[in-house]
């Protein structure tokens, strides 16, 4: 075993920052929808993917990374606002398990799709060219892709708090997660706020997945395995609590990363360790508030 | 239109005609039997999941030995057959959709598989009904005495021959300090152990060993400690999307200016799959690379006969394995001049071919099929084409003593 320098931990930590950026990103979508709809959406990863493959694909036709940055949501977003009006909508006011099973049958249907539309093997995805490389951080190297990540993941998040605390529309959203009977009493059209909020879940839950396809293989299996650790993510942050999910995602990233310096066997368990002791403790995780689920 | 009334009130005679026939037809059958039926082949490969594009490369250079087996002439007139069933890469479908091939559609021999887990258990299927199992996909434990019968033969390379020949190759031309990262089941286990025997008489010295789930999306959390070792070559021992994955993320850390980067088995269709950036200088091992057709006779013939079937395309290295596997057996067939499984496995032993990668044959004690390993190397540069990945730097001749010997596997005869 090499010797555990502060230059290593250093950038393990990175590594885990940069990890827990993605799992942030994509429990702020799932805690968003699940906090303003009650709704537990099971296709976010598939989302993901579908970003993934849109991001890949669109940089390919027209070769620039910016260009999709922009494209990408808006198209993901495009198809969750679809699904939000002709699936999730007939299911609002039937229990939290309807609108589950739903997402969960659409997230096959979306993998189903991509396997045909390109093909079981997936998509080579490749960094893009204004940020290949690695930069020399004072206590070692680390890929400057990365780093773009940790910032635009900043940068998307402040966006949103930003949108949901400080602008009308925000207020109208919050209002309508705390009580949509007074809402529309008072003339807002919540049905449309939620539209909104299913949609901007989903155009981050696609911005994700394009961010994090230059980082590792693009396939139509690649939102399964990251779904269950977005779960992680917004149990130990709170259900339905977006600091908790930006807090909880890099925390579990740093997890995973140190245990995969100590002991990379147990890498995979960490998170799950984490999960059932934050459970245990505080089993409305961080954030959360108590009866959520109930 | 009117009922034929004796369709539904059927006379005496009628009935006493049908059952004479329904009584003579098999006698009858039997006679026809030799003369047409079909010499069947059960082909069952992993048609989805995470080898999906190996074994449907598999499936399509299968049908060109078909194709060409019957195009010939077949055996007496006998056409060959071949009869695709999907494992799923679960090693229970395997065993089910085997002993379905044998028991209901009756086939004469099983000639697949791709991976470790699933070639074992169809190879127990086999094994108990004494059918021909030739196996395309990589193993150390299918030849061992515990798990081989006389009806067990392996085309495939295994991880002991691909990892010694890489390792013999890399070890002296890149350095001795070695990190290992390991997928972390049979297949990552035996290709460390593959390399590490070899790496043995090289002085080659293991500085980590670091496994991975298998399936793991995310390797960037090992990559930091792996820098700080500093080791000459880095060993990928992964396969498939792991191999990608791990690929492109050691590429993004920068690790590839001081450290060699080599994986056991780098697959065409791996390659293809993660680009050129990722795999840039990456070295490896392979059973069969089409660009070797400049050095090889046999592979220009298989190219060939490959690009005119399937649209000017060329095959894999599990592609060629499934041709090679095919023939194999239906050489054999005309060698012995019957189907059963008994007489078959006879001529197969004897055989000595050169369908595809030069001269082979399978080895007396284990049915090892000693056979030539390519050692390859990805490029990104001066590509002639979509198929023009890998530069072949060296092939390593066939020969047994790269095997583990037959004592070593538990058989009692020697060879």
């Amino acid at each position: 075993m090499a010797e555990i320098t502060l230059q290593l931990l250093a950038l393990q930590l990175m590594t885990g920052i940069a990890l827990g950026a993605v799992y942030a990103l994509l429990a702020i979508g799932l805690s968003l929808i699940f906090g303003m709809l009650t709704v537990v959406n099971f296709a976010h990863g598939a989302f993901f993917m579908v970003g993934a493959f849109f991001g890949v694909y669109s940089m390919g036709l027209t070769g620039n990374f910016w260009f999709s940055l922009l494209l990408v949501p808006m198209a993901t977003g495009a198809i969750g606002l679809l699904c939000e009006r002709f699936l999730v909508r007939p299911l609002y006011g039937r229990g939290i398990d309807y609108p589950l099973l739903l997402t969960f049958g659409l997230s096959y249907v979306l993998i189903e799709a991509m396997r045909i539309v390109f093909g079981i093997e997936g998509l080579p995805s490749s960094t893009p060219s204004e940020l290949r490389g690695a930069v020399n951080l004072g206590f070692g190297y680390f890929p400057l892709y990365r780093l773009f990540l940790i910032a635009a993941t900043a940068v998307i998040v402040f966006a949103l708090w930003f949108f949901i605390e400080k602008t009308r529309y925000g207020l109208i959203i919050r209002a309508g997660s705390r009580d949509p009977e007074i809402v529309k009493v008072l003339g807002v059209d919540i049905a449309n706020v939620w539209l909104l909020v299913f949609g901007i879940g989903t155009a981050i839950a696609g911005l994700s997945g394009l961010l994090a396809a230059p980082t590792r293989a693009v396939n139509p299996e690649m939102g399964i395995s990251i779904l269950a650790e977005s779960f992680v993510v917004t149990v130990v942050g709170g259900m339905g609590s977006l600091p908790g999910a930006v807090i909880a995602g890099l925390l579990v990233g740093i997890v995973f990363a140190m245990t995969s310096l100590f002991a990379p066997e147990y890498a995979e368990m960490s998170i799950f360790v984490l999960m059932a002791v934050v459970l245990l403790v505080r089993p409305q995780g961080f954030f959360g508030k108590a009866g959520l689920m109930s | 239109m009117p009922f034929n009334s004796e369709l539904i009130h059927p006379n005496r005679r009628s009935i006493i005609v049908a059952g004479a026939a329904v009584t003579v037809a098999p006698a009858l059958l039997n006679m026809a039997n030799a003369q047409t039926t079909p010499i069947k082949i059960g082909f069952p490969v992993p048609l989805t999941g995470a080898f999906s594009a190996e074994a449907q490369d598999q499936v399509r250079a299968a049908e060109i030995a078909i194709k060409e087996f019957n195009d010939a002439g077949g055996f007496n007139g006998r056409k060959a057959e071949l009869l695709v069933r999907d494992d799923k890469l679960n090693p229970g479908e395997a065993a089910t959709r085997t002993l379905e091939l044998i028991e209901k559609d009756k086939v004469d021999f099983v000639v697949g598989s791709l991976s470790a887990a699933t070639q074992l258990s169809i190879n127990a299927v086999c094994r108990d009904r004494k059918i021909i199992f030739n196996s395309i996909s990589q193993s150390d434990a299918i030849n061992e005495a515990k798990d081989w019968s006389l009806y067990t033969f392996h085309e495939a390379l295994n991880p002991h021959l691909t990892a010694g020949a890489v390792a013999r190759y890399a070890f002296p031309k890149f350095g001795k300090k070695i990190v290992y990262l390991t997928a972390d089941y049979a297949y990552g286990h035996e290709m460390v152990r593959g390399f590490q025997r070899a790496g043995q008489s090289l002085g080659a010295q293991t500085l980590a060993d670091i496994r991975h789930p298998i399936g793991a999306a995310d390797y960037s959390a090992f990559l930091p400690r792996i820098q700080a070792l500093k080791p000459d070559i880095l060993v990928l021992c992964n396969f498939g999307r792991d191999l990608v994955n791990s690929a492109k993320q050691v590429t993004d850390f920068g690790i590839k200016a001081n450290t060699k980067v080599i994986a056991p088995v780098l697959l065409y269709t791996a390659r293809q799959a993660g680009g050129a950036e990722a795999f840039d200088g990456v070295l490896g091992g392979t059973s069969y690379y089409w660009g070797m057709e400049d050095k090889i006779p046999a592979a220009k013939a298989f190219n060939d006969k490959f690009r005119k079937a399937h649209g000017g395309s060329v095959p894999s290295d599990y592609g060629a394995l499934g041709y090679a596997g095919v023939r194999s057996v239906l050489q054999a067939v005309l060698n012995a001049k019957a189907t059963d499984s008994v007489r078959v496995s006879i001529t197969l032993r004897q055989l000595r071919y050169n369908w595809y990668k030069g001269e082979q044959f399978y080895r007396k004690c284990d049915h090892q099929s000693i056979q030539s390993v390519i050692i390859v190397e990805s490029k990104s540069k001066n590509m002639k084409d979509k198929y023009d990945v890998f530069n072949v730097l060296s092939i390593e001749s066939p020969d047994e003593k790269n095997l583990r010997s037959c004592d070593e596997m538990g058989h009692k005869v020697s060879a």
